[in-house]
């Protein structure tokens, strides 16, 4: 098939950068986009231009690294994938695609699609781990005995790639689904209530000095996240929050 | 903790939610006494004396309601600033419909609309009221709710606005209702679709209600 | 020879690793204030031991060419990860660990480290517990094993399909409390381009700021390598498209021997090539293998007839398909180990009988388990008479719960529904048990330069079982390193800090920067991944599974041209002094380009078809075992750690003999 691809070209960090027009031919519809932007590439390289910049890496939907804006929708149209699992079978031969970067104040762009989600680590940083040294001498594994149920919450929480999808369709630009989904994993874990009330609001209050907007219960993060978390996470970190505020012992 | 509750994102929210629980239990009351103006007049008018002439509800509720009001008004329009500004430059191509409905993206919108109507209804009920109460001096008058209900409701224009306002009313319900819980905290999986479910149908039969009563007056009169 | 000291400690084998802490030197906490380590890779190898160093006091700097550790490539490790704890009471052990891991190497790992892991498995399991993993649980809240390839009893422990990831998200998450504390600070983004050495010990490396093209020195007392596998030198694998070999290639020019290049292990359910865009290769998890049946037609007419489209697989009889791992194999059938199965379909293929387009795939069939399957869910809802339809939707609902987000990741590759129609299959690299040689220290041959996870050679000698990447890895981290590196830095308390102003810093960074300005001034005409394809289409057809030795010289001569080619002709657009993925893929590639005729080198001399590698000349005559790999242990139980003399065909071979003294040596069989 042939597609019109519109792409963001910046040049760097400072640059104001613009959507490019470049034709692409020849691409099978067996091929995933990335391997679509692969042979962009080679075609640019034949031609002398610089090839697109983006951002990918296990090209199995797990690592979280990739991170595109196709035609207007976070991963592109298909639901509960990741960009390097999206195939070209679901573009029409001469259809135009968009292709834009993620785009938020906390996600700078650094160069055409590449953006820097440091502030993703630096909320981790706040928060997102429970206080245990390694040593050969924890507690036995099933000293703690932990109801399947909570587990596979714990689980379902956990599942969260870290690739920003969230935010990138997010109107408000909001990480709350990011956040909430830690927050979430260690409340419902005995390991993590030691630290469960200071968790929350450190995380939270990394999260607001990093620049993303508020949660206004769109649900489109729920609906773009490829790993399918729920908004019902988001509801918990907010209970959570609130019962850490009002809380007297932090 | 650097913030405090009331500046951090999930603070305000809360916040946001808790002044929408309050304005929908105010609204709730509302329409109560208001539907009373279909049945009876006078039952319209005795439950009107009693919201008008108490002094709790007076000097005490009826600033909170006030202050309630304006806390929803400001903390929505600052939370919008604040959104808006999370994203500075904006996509060249966005579908925002393909994960989200018109209506949980523009409450702003929404909101404004019922401000603006909230200007008029003022000028008919609001300002005549303390008129007659503080300017006039005339504290008691039990019977005269009534007819200066209908007689608001006689002019058709009036009648349609009112009525174009409530849509705008129930579009700002359908997602405040239910967002309201999930802000505070409340997602549950047995009873969030039955909070949704009421959700809807708090936000379609209270507005459609309103537009019956006015519709029902506006008839009435001619 | 003489270099090759094993340092492995005295006495009985379960008694070593205790003996060894206890004599080993350590470091004061007040001086580990003063000791900085280098730590290269985030995952779970180098998280793990960045996180352990810093609690322990150390100053580390870790580096990362991915834009967060988190991303690092052990997050796409499915199955789960083995541990010793008999939780099921199936009469598992740290010896039965330690046996299985060594027979399952066909006999070529080093003893005591294989039995050290083993040890520590289970104090991994505890760790990650209490760093919130979520592994899955039973009804009861304790923790639930599954069992894996080829072993006899239930010790892996998973999360989902997604054990590489939660476990990837522990050590991150114990990386970003010593982060957020300031022990460990974070180079995001940056690539190790050389080791730096001082008075002939590892004192830094030279990393590129991948956002901003600048070479900077940063010293140390000690660096640690844990960049993983090198895979990717087949273009073509299931690793992560960054995954490279240029940390562990770069300490071995300098010095640092690479041992067992060829050993690499080619996983037999993979989705198989599409077309000549395919950029890698995905995983499908094994433990599919544990209801699939594997097949091609019999006939010649039905491949041809399927491949244009004129038949399904479906249309098929029984009677018209060749279930060849069970005609092969009838004790383990589809359950063969990794090695053997992978090897079973290229037979298959190469005489012809491959499914697709490319000839090269074969299918994993369902239908036999969902039948069973919903037989006995009706069973189980006590329905007397369900009918076909009825127990085809039963079956394949609990093969859905079994496997649904592995079914749905196939639909969504293939566009074909795997419940409906068989899955295609064909193996693909996916994990190199080769890599840098070290002691039991995990030491490598240059002092204070240490190895840890895939990028070592340790632990899993000719092929790795499954579940046992992800032990390795996490124990060289949390567990052997943080001890070991220890023994070496207690001399370095009085040393200061390393300034990296010093001739042997700058000379390595206008090494570097040489290197780069090379690639980019040589503005040819083909682009960096037109050489890495065709050195993957060499080493797949030479240097793959099954290889012999006219083969791996010709192999060794045409990568030497592709190698020469290369720096000749490729084409790196942009600068050096910005985001520049292109000369990111030279980099690594030239890496590759040399890498890859020492493994063929390797292969060469490796005269015996051993764990994941078939050499045509070594195989069974006669008996039972006609026609199956044949081991030789008199002659090649020995590990061969090259070292660089200035060309990949000059290496020189030193060998460490491998002793088996409580394991006794056995081939292996699955008849």
């Amino acid at each position: 098939m042939n597609l019109t691809l519109k792409v963001w070209r910046q040049k760097n960090k400072e640059d104001k950068g613009g959507l490019v027009t470049y034709p692409v031919t020849g691409i099978s519809e067996h091929a995933s986009f990335l391997e679509m932007l692969d042979v962009l590439n080679e075609q640019l390289i034949t031609q002398g231009i610089e090839p697109v910049a983006f951002d990918h890496d296990c090209r199995e939907g797990i690592c979280g690294m990739c991170s595109l804006y196709i035609n207007g929708e976070a991963h592109g149209p298909d639901r509960k994938v990741t960009t390097c699992q999206l195939h070209m079978r679901m573009f029409k031969d001469g259809e135009t695609v968009h292709i834009e970067p993620f785009r938020s104040k906390a996600f700078p762009v650094l160069k055409d699609l590449v953006v820097d989600r440091g502030s993703f680590d630096r909320i981790q940083q706040a928060g997102g781990f429970i206080s245990v040294n390694t040593s050969g001498n924890t507690q036995d594994a099933n000293a703690l005995p932990i109801p399947k149920p909570m587990a596979d919450k714990a689980m379902d929480a956990a599942t969260c790639i870290g690739c920003g999808a969230c935010v990138a369709t997010c109107k408000n630009s909001s990480a709350m689904l990011f956040v909430a989904a830690k927050v979430s994993q260690y409340s419902y874990l005995p390991q993590g209530q030691v630290e469960r009330k200071e968790r929350v609001l450190n995380m939270v209050d990394q999260m607001d000095q990093e620049g993303f907007g508020n949660c206004t219960n769109t649900g489109a993060c729920e609906v773009e996240c490829p790993k399918g978390i729920s908004l019902e996470f988001i509801a918990r970190m907010n209970k959570e929050y609130l019962n850490a505020s009002t809380s007297s012992e932090k | 903790m650097s913030n405090g509750f009331s500046n951090s994102s999930v603070g305000r929210k809360v916040l946001m939610a808790l002044s929408g629980f309050f304005l929908i239990t105010f609204l709730t009351l509302h329409f109560v006494i208001n539907f009373l103006s279909v049945f009876s007049a006078d039952l319209f008018n005795m439950a009107s004396h009693f919201m008008g002439t108490n002094w709790i509800i007076q000097f005490l509720m009826q600033p909170v309601l006030m202050f309630g009001t304006l806390f929803h008004l400001g903390m929505g329009i600052n939370l919008e600033l604040k959104n808006k500004a999370a994203r500075p430059i904006k996509y060249a191509m966005n579908k925002a419909n393909e994960n989200s409905s018109w209506i949980s993206r523009n409450m702003l919108i929404t909101g404004i609309m019922i401000l603006l109507f909230l200007g008029l209804h003022f000028y008919d009920f609001w300002i005549p009221e303390i008129q007659d109460k503080f300017v006039d001096g005339i504290w008691d008058n039990p019977t005269k709710y009534f007819p200066h209900l209908v007689h608001k409701f006689e002019d058709p224009i009036r009648v349609i606005i009112y009525c174009v306002s409530f849509v705008f009313l129930a579009l700002h319900l359908l997602h405040g209702f239910q967002s309201a819980f999930q802000s505070a905290g409340f997602n549950h999986t047995k009873y969030t679709p039955l909070i949704k479910k009421l959700g809807y149908l708090f936000a379609i039969v209270v507005p459609l209600g309103f537009i019956f009563i006015a519709v029902f007056h506006h008839l009435c009169s001619h | 020879m003489s270099k090759l000291d094993s340092k492995t400690p005295e006495g009985p084998i379960k008694d070593k690793w205790t003996k060894h802490k206890n004599d080993i030197n350590l470091v004061n906490p007040a001086n580990k204030r003063h000791i900085d380590i280098i730590v290269v890779g985030t995952g779970l190898a180098g998280g793990a031991a960045a996180a352990s160093l810093a609690e322990m006091g150390y100053k580390v700097k870790a580096f990362a060419y991915q834009d967060s550790p988190r991303r690092a490539h052990s997050i796409a490790a499915q199955g789960g990860i083995n541990a010793a704890k008999n939780y099921q009471n199936d009469g598992d052990s740290t010896y039965r660990l330690f046996y299985d891991t060594v027979k399952g190497g066909d006999y070529r790992a080093r003893e005591a480290n294989v039995y050290r892991l083993a040890e520590v498995s289970t104090n991994i399991i505890d760790q990650c517990v209490a760093q919130g993993v979520p592994f899955a649980r039973e009804y009861g809240g304790l923790l639930d094993n599954r069992s894996f390839g080829g072993v006899l009893v239930s010790r892996t422990f998973y999360a989902k399909g997604q054990t590489g990831q939660q476990l990837l998200l522990g050590a991150y998450s114990a990386m970003n409390r010593q982060i957020g504390k300031g022990k460990i600070t974070m180079y995001n983004r940056h690539e190790m381009m050389d080791i730096v050495k001082v008075d002939g010990k590892a004192r830094g490396i030279i990393a590129r700021n991948m956002i901003t093209g600048e070479i900077e020195k940063h010293s140390a007392h000690a660096v640690v390598i844990a960049s993983g596998g090198y895979g990717n030198v087949f273009f073509l694998s299931t690793n992560a498209m960054g995954s490279n070999a240029s940390a562990a290639w770069k300490i071995h020019k300098k010095g640092a021997y690479f041992a067992n290049p060829c050993y690499t292990q080619i996983h037999p359910t993979c989705v198989p090539r599409a077309g000549d865009f395919q950029s890698k290769l995905t995983l499908m998890s094994e433990s599919l293998r544990n209801d699939g049946r594997i097949w091609v037609p019999k006939n010649m007419d039905d491949v041809m007839a399927i491949r244009e489209g004129r038949k399904k697989p479906t249309d098929l009889g029984e009677d018209e398909r060749d279930y060849y791992l069970e005609r092969r194999y009838p004790a383990f059938g589809n359950l063969v180990p990794r090695d053997v199965a992978s090897r079973a379909a290229k037979e298959r293929c190469d005489a012809g009988y491959g499914v697709n387009a490319t000839g090269e795939a074969v299918y994993l069939d369902f239908k036999s388990a969902i039948n069973r399957y919903g037989n006995e869910k009706a069973h189980v809802l006590g329905l007397h008479n369900p009918g076909d339809a009825k127990i085809l939707e039963l079956g394949e609902g609990v093969i859905e719960e079994k496997y649904g987000n592995l079914f749905q990741m196939y639909e969504k590759i293939i566009d074909e529904n795997p419940y409906k129609t068989p899955m295609m299959i064909y193996p693909a690299v996916h994990y190199t048990m080769g890599g840098i040689w070290c002691d039991y220290n995990l030491m490598t041959t240059i002092p204070g330069c240490y190895a840890a996870g895939e990028a070592n050679f340790s632990d899993h000698g000719a092929n790795r079982l499954g579940a046992s990447a992800l032990m390795q890895g996490l124990a060289d981290g949390y567990f052997v390193l943080p001890y070991t590196i220890g023994d070496y830095l207690a001399d370095d308390i009085r040393t200061g800090p390393i300034p990296t102003d010093s001739p042997e810093f700058n000379a390595a960074a206008k090494e570097v920067t040489d290197q780069l300005e090379k690639l980019i001034n040589i503005k040819g005409t083909k682009s960096v991944d037109h050489f890495h394809k065709r050195l993957g289409e060499v080493m797949w057809n030479k240097v793959g599974m099954s290889r012999n030795a006219k083969g791996l010289i010709e192999a060794m001569d045409e990568i030497k041209q592709i190698r020469e080619e290369f720096w000749k002709d490729v084409c790196v657009p942009g600068g050096m002094n910005e985001l520049n993925p292109e000369l990111e893929k030279a980099t690594r590639v030239a890496d590759f380009l040399e890498l890859g005729e020492l493994f063929a080198k390797d292969a060469l001399a490796r005269e015996e078809s051993c764990g994941g590698h078939f050499r045509e000349e070594s195989v069974e005559l006669d008996g039972e075992q006609k026609g199956e790999a044949k081991r030789n242990d008199k002659d090649f139980a020995y590990v061969a750690a090259w070292e660089y003399k200035g060309d990949p065909r000059e290496a020189v071979m030193h060998k460490e003999e491998l002793e088996f003294n409580d394991i006794e040596l056995k081939q292996r069989s699955y008849k």
